[in-house]
Parts: C-alpha cells; sequence; structure tokens
C-alpha cells in the first residue's frame, strides 16, 4: 500500500500522503481510502497512523493542559479568559472563591481584573461550549511578573523537548525560569533582562527551525556565543 | 420560522431519498417547472412591466425610461441599470434595508443576461452621442420568495422590457421634444436563465424553498436565443461542481431556455 | 452637430484611451507579448503581514493583492455565527488607486458580488464544522488591477488561509479563460475582458475534482464554453504547483541555510 513522502518531509494541505488501509492522525483526513494534509507540516508514517506536525496551527484546548491566559472581562459568576484559542475561555468565581460567594459583596477585580495574566488548567472542552478553566491546583494563579513570548502552539513540544531537554538546557544556560502554556504562551523569568533576552532569543530560534534536527546543540552554542558577546562587552 | 440545523438535516435526508428514486416533494421530475404565469403591463405607471408567477414564487418587474448622460467610454449608447428588492413580505429571512449580498448578485445576474445578450439594442437609445441618450431602469420586486428567484426574475425582466413602450420624440435645440405616439423599446434577443441546484448528487431545477434550504450549491445558465451562452453564475452555498455536471448542465439548459422562451416570446 | 465646446480634462483623457484595434496579432500573439495558452508572471509569497494570524501577497502580470486571514475566533455580531460549522467573513475591497480612474473607496456592488461568490468559493475547502460559533475572516486587498482580480484573490486567499493554521481540504486555486478576438485564451488581462467576447473565471480544488466558483459574461456557444473550461483549468492546475511551493519554500529556505 503506497505511501507518498518520506517521515519528516514537508507537506501542504491537498498533498496526498497515503493509500489504503491507513489511519488519519493530526492535520490529515482520510476520503475515499486516501489519506491528504490539512495543513502544512512535517508528515510522519507510525505503523498505519499518519500524520502531520502542523508548522503553525492555533491552539484547541484540551482537558489536563496547562495554559496562559490574559483576563478580558469580568462578569457577574466569574471570568473571560483569552488563551488564544477558536473560543473563549471561562473561569467560574465558585473556583476561586469560598462556596457560598455573593456577586453584590465579592469583589471579583480585585482577584482577577481585565488585564491580569493567569496560570490555569483546562478542566473541559467539548465544541459546543467555551473550555473551563480552573486555578485550584498548586502552582496556578496570577502571574505577577515575567516576560511573555507567544509561540505557535505546535511548537511547544520542541521547546520542551524529547524528556524535557530543550527546556531543561535553557534553565541552565540563562538561569531564567520557564513556565510553558500548552497554547503556546510561555513565560520567562530571568534575574536580569540580560539573561530573559537570552531566552528570549532561544525560543524564537526554536519557533524558526523547529522543523530541523539537532536544533538543542544549535540553540545551546547560540546563547553560549551571545552570551560571550554581551560579556565582552 | 427559521431553521435549526437539526431540521435541516431531516429534510434533506428526504429530499435526497426522494431525489435517489428519481423523485420531488411535489412529485414533479427532476428537470421540470412548477406552473408559470405571466402577466404584463400590469403597472400602468411604469413604461413596461410584468409579473411572474413560478408556483409560489411572485415576482413583479417594472421598467422606466429616463434620460441621461451616456457612459464616457460608450457615448453613444443607452444606460441599462437593473436592481433588485427583496421586499421583507416576502419571506421572513428578508430584512428592510439597502440590498443586502443576495439582492445584489440577483440584479448583477439578471443583469448580465440581457447585458450580454444584447437584447435592448442600445445603440438605437442614443440621442446625442456623448451628451444624451435613454437610461432604462428595470426593478426587480420579488413579492413572495418560494424557491429560484432568479429563474422567475429574469423571465419576468424580459417580459417586462417587451412591454416596454417608449414615447416618440423629435430633438429639437439639443432638447428632447415628445410627439404623439409610442415604439416598444428595440429587443433584438430573448435571454433565459434556468437554474440548477445541486442536492447529493443530483441536478435539479426549479427549486422551491425547501430544496434551496438543503442544497450543496447553484449553477444558473443564461442562454439567448441563438443557443449562446451570456452569462453563468455558480452560488447558493458551500458546495461544488465538477467538470461533467456542468456539461450535464449545458446540455439541459439548451433545451430548457427554449422551451422557457415560448412562454415570453410569442409567435 | 457637436457643439464646439471646450472639452473638460476628463473628456480629452478618454478620447486618448481608445480601445485597441486587434488583441491579437496573425501569429496569435497577445498585446503583452503571450500565447493564447500562457499565463502571465506570477510571483507568491506567504506570511507577509505580521499582525494578521495568516496572510499572503500575489502578483499576477500588473495585479498586485495582498490577502490577510484572522481566526477562528468568536464570531462577532453574535447573530451571524452557525451553532454548527464555522462561518467564513469574506472581503473583496479594490484601493482606489488601483485602477486607472479612480475608485470610490466605498462597496460598490461589484465588490459585493465578489465578496459573495469568492467566500463561496473558498468555503468547500475549509473544514468549517470543526469550529462551530466562530468566524474566519478574509480580507482581500486589491493594490493594482489588470484582469482577474476575483481569481487571483482566490489563489492568494488560499495561502492566507494555509497560513493560518486552518485546515482545509485542498488548496483552492483560480484562473480565467474566454475569448478575444474570436480565439479562445487563457488568463485575460483587463484590456482582453473588457474588449474581447467573453470571460470564465474557474476556481477549482484539485483534489476533489471541484468547481468552487464559475462565472461566466459574454457570449459563447456551449462547446467554445467548455473548451474555456478546460483552458481555465490547465491554468489553475499551473498556479496550484506555485501555490504548493509558495507555502514550502519559506521552511525550505531554513533548511537550507542550515545545512550550509
Amino acid at each position: 500500500m503506497p505511501v507518498f513522502y518520506e517521515k519528516k518531509q514537508l507537506v501542504a494541505p491537498g498533498d496526498l500522503l497515503a493509500e489504503g488501509d491507513y489511519v488519519s492522525g493530526d492535520s490529515t483526513y482520510k476520503e475515499n481510502g486516501k489519506i491528504y494534509a490539512c495543513r502544512l507540516g512535517l508528515v510522519d508514517y507510525e505503523g498505519r497512523r499518519v500524520h502531520v506536525v502542523a508548522l503553525k496551527a492555533f491552539y484547541i484546548p484540551v482537558p489536563g493542559d496547562t495554559v496562559i491566559g490574559k483576563v478580558v472581562e469580568t462578569t457577574p459568576g466569574g471570568w473571560v479568559i483569552d488563551i488564544k484559542a477558536p473560543h473563549p475561555a471561562r473561569l467560574r468565581a465558585s473556583d476561586v472563591v469560598e462556596r457560598s460567594f455573593k456577586p453584590e459583596t465579592t469583589d471579583l477585580p480585585s482577584i482577577f481584573d481585565v488585564g491580569d495574566l493567569i496560570i490555569a488548567n483546562v478542566v473541559a472542552y467539548d465544541r459546543t461550549r467555551d473550555p473551563l478553566l480552573t486555578v485550584r491546583e498548586p502552582g496556578l494563579g496570577k502571574i505577577m511578573r515575567g516576560q511573555l513570548v507567544e509561540v505557535t502552539p505546535t511548537k511547544i513540544p520542541r521547546v520542551i523537548g524529547r524528556q524535557g531537554s530543550m527546556v531543561s538546557m535553557i534553565k541552565r544556560e540563562t538561569g531564567c525560569q520557564l513556565t510553558i502554556g500548552q497554547n503556546g504562551l510561555i513565560l520567562i523569568n530571568g534575574r536580569s533582562p540580560k539573561d530573559e533576552r537570552l531566552a528570549f532569543m532561544a525560543l524564537r530560534k526554536i519557533e524558526a527551525e523547529s522543523h530541523t534536527s539537532g536544533l538543542t546543540d544549535r540553540v545551546t552554542e547560540m546563547i553560549k556565543k551571545e552570551r560571550k558577546a554581551v560579556e565582552s562587552k | 420560522m427559521t431553521s435549526s440545523p437539526i431540521v435541516v438535516r431531516v429534510k434533506k435526508k428526504r429530499i435526497v431519498e426522494l431525489l435517489a428514486s428519481g423523485k420531488r416533494v411535489d412529485e414533479r421530475g427532476l428537470t421540470d417547472y412548477r406552473e408559470i404565469q405571466l402577466e404584463s403591463g400590469v403597472i400602468e405607471r411604469a413604461e413596461g412591466s410584468a409579473r411572474v408567477h413560478l408556483g409560489k414564487t411572485d415576482v413583479l418587474v417594472g421598467v422606466k425610461i429616463a434620460t441621461g448622460a451616456p457612459f464616457s467610454d460608450v457615448p453613444d449608447k443607452g444606460v441599462l441599470t437593473v436592481n433588485a428588492e427583496l421586499v421583507p413580505s416576502a419571506s421572513p429571512s428578508f430584512e428592510p434595508g439597502p440590498p443586502g449580498e443576495d439582492a445584489v448578485e440577483l440584479a448583477r445576474v439578471v443583469d448580465r443576461g440581457i447585458r450580454e445578450s444584447k437584447a435592448i439594442d442600445l445603440e438605437k437609445l442614443c440621442v446625442e452621442s456623448g451628451k444624451l441618450v435613454f437610461v432604462i431602469f428595470v426593478d426587480v420586486y420579488v413579492l413572495n420568495h418560494d424557491g429560484n428567484l432568479i429563474d422567475a426574475s429574469a423571465i419576468a425582466a424580459l417580459a417586462a422590457l417587451i412591454n416596454t413602450k417608449m414615447f416618440k420624440y423629435t430633438v429639437e435645440d439639443g432638447k428632447i421634444v415628445k410627439k404623439p405616439g409610442y415604439t416598444p423599446l428595440p429587443i433584438i434577443n430573448y435571454p433565459i436563465a434556468v437554474t440548477f441546484a445541486k442536492i447529493g448528487d443530483k441536478l435539479v431545477l426549479d427549486t422551491e424553498l425547501d430544496e434551496e434550504q438543503v442544497m450543496d450549491a447553484r449553477l444558473t445558465m443564461t442562454m439567448d436565443k441563438d443557443g449562446k451562452i451570456c452569462a453563468i453564475q455558480k452560488g447558493g452555498g458551500s458546495g461544488y461542481f465538477t467538470k461533467e455536471e456542468i456539461s450535464e448542465a449545458a446540455k439541459i439548459a439548451l433545451k430548457k431556455t427554449e422551451e422557457l422562451r415560448k412562454i415570453v416570446v410569442k409567435g | 452637430m457637436k457643439a464646439n465646446k471646450k472639452k473638460t480634462k476628463k473628456e480629452r483623457i478618454n478620447m486618448t484611451n481608445k480601445k485597441p484595434e486587434k488583441l491579437i496579432d496573425k501569429k496569435g500573439i497577445r498585446l503583452d507579448g503571450r500565447k493564447l495558452d500562457e499565463l502571465r508572471p506570477v510571483k507568491m509569497e506567504v506570511g507577509v503581514l505580521p499582525n494578521a494570524d495568516g496572510s499572503a501577497y500575489l502578483e499576477q502580470g500588473k495585479n498586485k493583492i495582498l490577502v490577510g486571514v484572522y481566526g477562528p475566533k468568536e464570531a462577532h455580531p453574535r447573530h451571524i455565527a452557525q451553532q454548527d460549522r464555522a462561518v467564513i467573513q469574506c472581503r473583496y475591497h479594490m484601493a482606489p488607486f488601483s485602477v486607472d480612474e479612480r475608485k470610490s473607496p466605498a462597496p460598490s456592488r461589484r465588490d459585493v458580488e465578489l465578496s459573495k461568490v469568492i467566500r463561496e468559493a473558498l468555503e468547500p475547502a475549509v473544514f468549517l464544522e470543526y469550529y462551530p460559533k466562530t468566524s474566519i475572516q478574509v480580507y482581500i486587498e486589491i493594490l493594482q488591477a489588470d484582469g482577474g482580480t476575483r481569481c487571483a484573490g482566490i489563489t492568494a486567499a488560499s495561502l492566507a488561509l494555509a497560513d493560518a493554521g486552518i485546515p482545509m481540504r485542498d488548496l483552492v486555486v483560480a484562473c480565467a479563460a474566454g475569448k478575444a478576438d474570436g480565439k479562445l485564451l487563457v488568463d485575460l488581462m483587463d484590456t482582453e475582458d473588457k474588449v474581447g467576447e467573453a470571460d470564465v473565471p474557474v476556481a477549482f480544488m484539485p483534489n476533489l475534482n471541484a468547481i468552487t466558483l464559475l462565472q461566466m459574461d459574454g457570449s459563447l456557444s456551449v462547446d467554445e464554453f467548455e473548451n474555456a473550461i478546460s483552458m481555465a483549468l490547465d491554468g489553475c492546475k499551473q498556479l496550484y504547483a506555485l501555490q504548493k511551493e509558495a507555502l514550502k519554500s519559506k521552511y525550505v529556505a531554513v533548511e537550507e541555510a542550515e545545512e550550509e
């Protein structure tokens, strides 16, 4: 049964990837026994499954994901959060405030106000309703400081790296803490603006070259080079 | 009454099932038109008019003639302008206000049929080249929407133009002076539009409203008296046609436009 | 007899834009040197607008077209949202300086019709049912026009949609064919469209053998019309290959740089 590309080849929407008894995975679809790409990206064949790692795609919430979002509206029942998904997400007041809260007496904006950044987990999402968030677990809640960087969500696995190799390398080389949202938003917290800039440049390089190999080494090299250039001034 | 997606899906299933066995809800054949009633000269104040009933679809067209300046790139031709109004009482889905995209499309498709077939001999409507010509206003007024507005409007527009009478005149000192008597508008071609709907994998002519709500796409073909195509418009939905379906449609259109023309052009 | 009135500047200018006698010479060569079945030179670039979710720029002959795409995002106003699918909001707009005689920026009836048919040409390609209650906005700006802008607009809009990461069944590609000086030809420029006998724009999704836009104005026999469609589809296939190249080229360049 024929496949038409090699692993990690670049494919575009409408490219015929395979024909026959295959299963269509991410960013592909099946029609009349043929599997086509529906996004631009790198094709991969794993046994019977054909999928494409899209070079660019917007975030679709998955329950369990950790995301970073911006509060865009306060309502009597809670908050509306922009998590860069097709639908805005919701955070219920009851998630944060004690059980019997009264909308009239509880001042929701004092907890989270429009413009605040929060880290939250996705609790539920089906396509007919807006995604629901929670900040109940430890490590979640309002973000007080740090620099926010946005990458396309499909590149997040590359930013993390195999078993966290890429993100630990960045932490090691720049001394910065990286908080990663599955929705493509990443928070950088470093000891100095110089350090944060190095982490920022590393993320940009990963985003631009995520489809190439040997990236971890090249990013490490780049950070070292940049650090030397800065220190020698 | 707006249709929710579930209602539309159930309706579509039934219509598609019927079509698979070559039938439609009202027992017509796939290429049969509903009963057509045509009345001309129904609005005395207009220079020409016609009203068409196509099943329950009801379209009234009025023609008014004025004078004005020609377009600078065609200084010795009269001006044709077609407008369409989907009056709110014709359907709960029509809203008052300036023409939306459906009204604009309807007007332009009807216009294209008349203009590209050169149905009106516009050169005979020139009074003084570059300065003064007759302006023909064709206004399509949809009074009730039960599907296939394009074909009904095109027939009504053609009938209204055939019905149109211009006053006789002379030109004195660069001004038009009316003379007694009337002369018909110089009509030299007779464009007819037929609109195909694609439902499932079947091509269906003259859809009624229910069928239109479930169609995947529509294809209008306008042909003149010599069987030449003068306008085509695909629209009506997010579906598509294959080249083979388009060829099939053209063959059917050739026969159908001839049949329909006989209703408008007597003798 | 015409009065010997002084002509206004506008009239003088129009008088000098005489219509060309012949659009095709004896050797079958057109006014811009092309053969009957030749497309104008095309340039396509993807990802050119930093603020849009997806974008593309296309030049075809003198046509210059820029497309920006946003979404899928929450549909505004709410009443346009569909419960079971995304809606595409499409705007075809010509810049006032894009044509010989300045065009008013207010949408003309032609703009309204083209926005509609272009939207209907793109809809079959997008997996709208994946994103209910959202809208995808496609803004097509014609910066310079020379005939065939709706086709070029569709071709560029497909690139912009793909650039935005919106899942598509296939790219939509469009090309027009027509008739001038009695001969069938492909990719008409403005003069050929205005003076010629017919114009047939076609949009196509090659995988599904699906024609998603089809219009015609002019006068053609059924046979001529069918031949014109074939010519347009041939043009489409050539442009489709260029679309794929344009999408992939941004990333191929990075790979090649790394290999050095």
